[in-house]
């Protein structure tokens, strides 16, 4: 809960030219960039693998360095005040929770395991899929 | 900003004053100036909770008997769905942090303005729009699903589903949007030398209240967007016609909805710490206590949602869990209720009329409190659930707190926002029969409910009768009490005597400035200081009001004085 | 400090004190930059929660039926998801460079960054157009309309989709509204003009590039089985992770004269099958809805029940997501007006800073979107 001190010390610290902006270094922001698109490429050649339920963890673990990386480089975390990472990161503990107790609950409850077929809405003809 | 001011000025020009400051239709409707759109907020949540009002005096009118007087089956749901669907999203949530927030916490932090001005504009006109589709989603065919819209009822209804949750989409945004302005407000626009700790505890209130509308909200807005999409399209997330789960329905909304009961009471209780404090002229006891047990209830408020669906087939060790975390949140309210008692223990009482609300807020609000343990408690609430005994525990804590507790604010403040003062006897004459009736109305419903009278029912067994008729009689009471309550602030308008700037001898921030405030609020940054110590305050009259004389200099430096930003806490 | 209280405007012009983009209850830029990054920062708290209901509503399903989940992101094309992917990651690359030009005073490039910016956006859109176009052709739609996948023989969908013509009616418009609005500008000799006209025009261009580059991918992977399928006569072949594809077109390409006919058909989508359950299962004849005549009759590809719950949170996840690029895109171009107007400078650059960070989040969203959807085996 720091506001106005840290401030102060954080944006006279870093760069005296700019007052309390901080530009990211170019080539930062490439070297980020390149970084992103290679982990890409590495998410999409992961799924031509049958890892079988690794391959979530793998897949979204792959995101969330990406995630990571855009986070601290693009959105300028790392130089930023404690109090907007952790507001940030927070609302992360929140979703937790809510994903989880819902899962929690629904995942236990046995009435809704079973999916059974929809009858299609309309004949095909008719369907919406139509345009024409 | 050099000019030394030893105290207050209180002898501004009229035309500084922010009501007169700038005339005109548009110098409201396009005013970026937080304290007109309170005002503007405060006449808009009002009119909702007028019309709110009187859809539950009809309900009450028809439960006098046990068979129909003038509502069909059908036109008794449409009037209990809008009567909840009004005072929810219209009048309980955006009360008391909109109307008197947006008022009072810029003056509270010696601030100019809300961080963000525009957006505040902004949150009000996303409010009417929101309050435009409500009534038309009233005046086209009604709505009928409960404020709740719980699927499947609310996929297949023929009530105009989408425009209302559309409306409550908007509202949502209204309500992001002031809580994230308050936020941000507090965090960053605190005068130097306003350290967390000398904060005025309605601002912690306010701030707890602002963290559940920006983390809880969003999550009803994805809730009804998905809705208004499954009655379109047919997404079936929530239909079981398309393999979808209507209990998850219920967790999405709760998950909004139980933190929103918090966003409704919480500043109710910041209220009530501060009119405790001032007209008990005695510092608040345990304020560290108080403002920290304000962050806990919003927290502890996510964890608890479940228990309103104690009986909707959730699995059995969920139930458990949320059961047991729900007790977990008396704990902080707990604190609060003692606090308050402390406070008034060897202070200076004065049974005004803002205090006789005040009072009434702790009573009630402990009943209310108190009967939420029953509903809590897992084997109690498989009995009580969906009965009259739920509608009489959250009309005690939303009507006898929230109500309760914003009418005392408004009573407080209204001198303040007004610069008049209003009738201390009338006033007093409104509080009893507003807590007559609304004992009446209320008490009759929690021994209904423990008999057995199922909630949202439009014709009953007869034993319930007489019940059901002391309820109505009661509603009615309470109605009359709202009215002259109503009477009291605007004949204060017109004859009331004009008020001090300290009328109570508060020691916060807007007492300090006139009242009513000048458009900017403080001619020079106000001194800061502690905001319950009330030694420094001499009573100089009842037409002067109090005055603050600050002890010596030393004590605490002048604010332009001050170099440093304020040290964190 | 003057006391002006007579103007209602949040600029504190009568404080001399106060530069122009310092808002009067302000006492600094910092404090002003501090406050409006931190709200930014808040709202994008609140933008996690809002999609944290489609998440979860995701995982609930997934968990609950990952066979369904398997089968039915067949149907997405994953080289137009990375693709896409990328698209928006350099649009990240461009925004955080723009907010670099910004609090170096560098106007031109700003601009520059802007219209980079905003033509990637146009292009994922026109891009995402391709793709909800062709699943709306073949019946790949929210659980209340999904049609379940048959072998529509009669229906084959080349050349464009009428759907697709209708969405880009609006991005057309705008072409040739900005294209003349360009050309007036040149005319008149309004550089201003001309400078937002410009990268206006840039941007709604980049959509038919999208929208080419879309359509070029899909033809390309459906010429690619065309010709993988001519190859081999047999289902015995290798088609273990390119199974969506079969199962797609093999639908696509049943109906086009020359195919050998009914029973390689079946076999192909057996594969599809193969890889969708796990295991090998016959593919059913059903009795098909009425047919115009001549038509030869519909073959269901076995399916899980519920396959329409996947798509409805795709569509759900991806059009809200979607929302939030045409969102962006209108605050950039505000953005971007105000930039050429050269309001930004090292004191005010915060606008740029907070879209800056909205745009980041959006590219997030993505960036947990693409392999939830796109990427299952």
């Amino acid at each position: 809960m720091s506001d106005h001190a840290t401030t102060a010390d954080a944006a006279h610290g870093h760069d005296e030219h700019h007052g309390f902006a901080h530009p990211m270094p170019v080539w930062q922001l490439l070297a980020v960039f390149f970084a992103l698109v290679a982990l890409t490429g590495l998410t999409v050649y992961q799924a031509t693998f049958e890892l079988g339920s690794m391959e979530l963890v793998l897949s979204l673990l792959i995101a969330t360095i990406k995630a990571t990386l855009v986070i601290l480089f693009f959105m300028h975390m790392i130089h930023d005040k404690p109090l907007n990472a952790i507001v940030f990161i927070s609302s992360f503990v929140f979703v937790a929770l809510f994903i989880g107790f819902t899962l929690m609950d629904a995942l236990s409850n046995k009435e809704i395991m079973e999916f059974k077929e929809v009858p299609p809405a309309a004949p095909i003809a008719a369907a919406p899929a139509e345009p024409h | 900003m050099s000019a030394v001011a030893t105290s207050p000025s209180y002898s501004q020009p009229d035309s500084d004053n922010f009501l007169v400051n700038s005339r005109g239709f548009l110098s409201w409707a396009l005013t970026l100036d937080h304290k007109r759109i309170g005002l503007m907020y405060l006449v808009g949540v009002m009119s909702a909770f007028g019309l709110a009002g009187i859809l539950a005096l009809v309900l009450r009118a028809e439960l006098m008997t046990p068979t129909k007087m003038f509502l069909s089956n059908q036109q008794y749901n449409q009037v209990f769905t809008l009567h909840g669907a009004i005072m929810v999203f219209l009048f309980i949530i955006p009360s008391v942090p909109a109307a008197l927030g947006n008022f009072l916490v810029p003056i509270m932090l010696g601030a100019k303005d809300v961080a963000f001005p525009r957006l505040n504009l902004c949150s009000f006109y996303l409010w009417v729009v929101g309050a435009i589709f409500f009534l038309t989603a009233m005046l086209a065919t009604g709505l009928d699903t409960g404020w709740t819209f719980y699927t499947p009822y609310s996929t297949t209804t023929q009530g105009p589903v989408v425009a209302a949750t559309l409306g409550v989409f908007v509202l949502g945004f209204s309500s992001i949007f002031t809580g994230l302005n308050f936020i941000v407000t507090i965090n960053t626009m605190r005068p130097p030398g306003m350290s967390w700790f000398k904060m005025p505890l309605f601002l912690w209130a306010t701030y707890a209240t602002s963290i559940i509308q920006v983390l809880a909200t969003p999550v009803l807005g994805i809730t009804v967007l998905l809705l208004a999409a499954e009655r379109v399209l047919h997404i079936g997330i929530f239909d079981p016609a398309y393999n979808g789960d209507p209990v998850t329905y219920q967790h999405f909304f709760w998950f909004y909805s139980h933190p929103a009961v918090y966003i409704m009471i919480l500043p109710g209780m910041g209220i009530i710490s501060e009119l405790m404090s001032v007209h008990s002229h005695k510092s608040i006891f345990g304020y560290r206590f108080i403002a920290y047990s304000s962050i806990a209830i919003a927290l502890f408020g996510f964890l608890v949602w479940g228990h309103h669906m104690f009986t909707a087939g959730m699995a059995n060790v969920t139930t458990i869990i949320f059961s047991a975390l729900t007790f977990s949140v008396s704990i902080p309210s707990a604190i609060k209720v003692f606090n308050w008692l402390a406070t008034m223990y060897q202070g200076t009482v004065k049974l005004n009329t803002v205090m006789l609300y005040a009072l009434s807020f702790i009573f009630l609000f402990t009943i209310g409190g108190l009967t939420g343990l029953w509903l809590g408690a897992l084997s109690t609430d498989r009995m009580l659930h969906d009965t009259y005994f739920v509608v009489a525990h959250f009309h005690y804590v939303m009507v006898g707190g929230t109500l309760v507790g914003f009418l005392g604010g408004i009573f407080h403040w209204w001198p303040k926002m007004t610069g008049k003062m209003f009738n201390e006897t009338w006033g007093k004459i409104s509080c009893l029969i507003v807590f007559v009736g609304f004992n009446l109305t209320f008490l009759p419903q929690f021994v209904m409910g423990s008999r057995g009278m199922p909630r949202r029912y439009a014709r009953y067994v007869e034993d319930f009768q007489e019940l059901h008729q002391m309820s109505s009689v009661g509603a009615f009471v309470l109605g009359i009490g709202l009215f002259i309550a109503l009477g009291v602030l605007l004949h204060s308008l017109f004859r009331g005597r004009k008020a001090p700037p300290n009328p109570w001898g508060g020691a916060t921030l807007e007492w300090q400035c006139a009242s009513p405030p000048p458009y900017y609020n403080f001619k020079t940054p106000p001194r800061v200081n502690e905001p319950y110590d009330y030694t420094p305050l001499h009573f100089r009259g009842d037409d002067k009001g109090w005055e603050y004389v600050h002890p010596t200099e030393s004590d605490a430096p002048r604010v332009d004085e001050v170099e440093s930003k304020p040290a964190t806490n | 400090m003057s006391h002006d209280s007579a103007h209602d405007d949040a600029h504190g012009h009568g404080e001399h004190d106060h530069p122009p983009f310092l808002a009067h209850h302000f006492d600094d830029p910092e404090q002003q930059y501090d406050a409006g990054k931190f709200g930014m920062w808040m709202f994008l708290v609140t933008e996690v929660l809002f999609f944290s209901g489609m998440f979860c509503a995701y995982a609930l399903y997934r968990s609950l039926h990952p066979e369904v989940w398997t089968f039915a992101s067949q149907f997405l094309n994953e080289n137009l998801g990375a693709f896409n992917t990328v698209v928006l990651l350099f649009s990240s690359l461009t925004m955080a460079w723009g907010v670099r030009c910004a609090q170096l005073n560098q106007r031109n490039g700003l601009v520059l960054c802007l219209t980079l910016t905003l033509a990637c956006a146009s292009i994922f859109l026109g891009v995402k157009a391709v793709e909800y176009t062709h699943k709306w052709d073949i019946g790949l739609l929210p659980a209340g309309s999904y049609v379940p996948q048959f072998i529509m023989a009669n229906q084959h969908h080349e050349g464009i989709s009428p759907w697709l013509i209708k969405l880009s009616i609006v991005p057309a418009l705008c072409v040739v509204g900005f294209a003349g609005w360009y050309g007036w500008a040149v005319a008149q000799k309004r550089k201003q003009a001309a400078e937002i006209a410009g990268p206006l025009l840039i941007t709604a261009l980049a959509y038919f590039l999208g929208v080419g580059v879309g359509i070029l991918f899909q033809n390309a992977e459906q010429a690619a089985h065309a010709k993988e399928k001519h190859g081999t006569e047999h289902v015995s072949h290798e088609a273990t992770e390119e199974g969506s594809e079969h199962a797609e077109h093999a639908e696509q390409d049943s109906g086009s004269p020359g195919e050998t006919g009914h029973g390689e058909t079946s076999g192909e989508l057996a594969e599809g099958e193969t890889v969708g359950h796990g295991e090998v299962e016959t593919v059913q004849l059903v009795s098909s809805p009425p047919l115009k005549p001549g038509a030869t009759p519909l073959t269901k590809i076995d399916q899980p029940g519920g396959a329409g719950l996947f798509f409805s949170i795709y569509y759900c996840m991806t059009g809200v997501h979607a929302l939030h690029i045409l969102g962006g895109m209108v605050v950039l171009t505000w953005l971007l007006v105000r930039a050429v107007k050269g309001h930004f400078n090292e004191q005010y650059f915060g606008p740029v800073d907070y879209v800056g960070l909205y745009w980041h989040l959006v590219d997030l969203i993505w960036i947990y979107l693409f392999p939830l959807l796109y990427l299952i085996t």
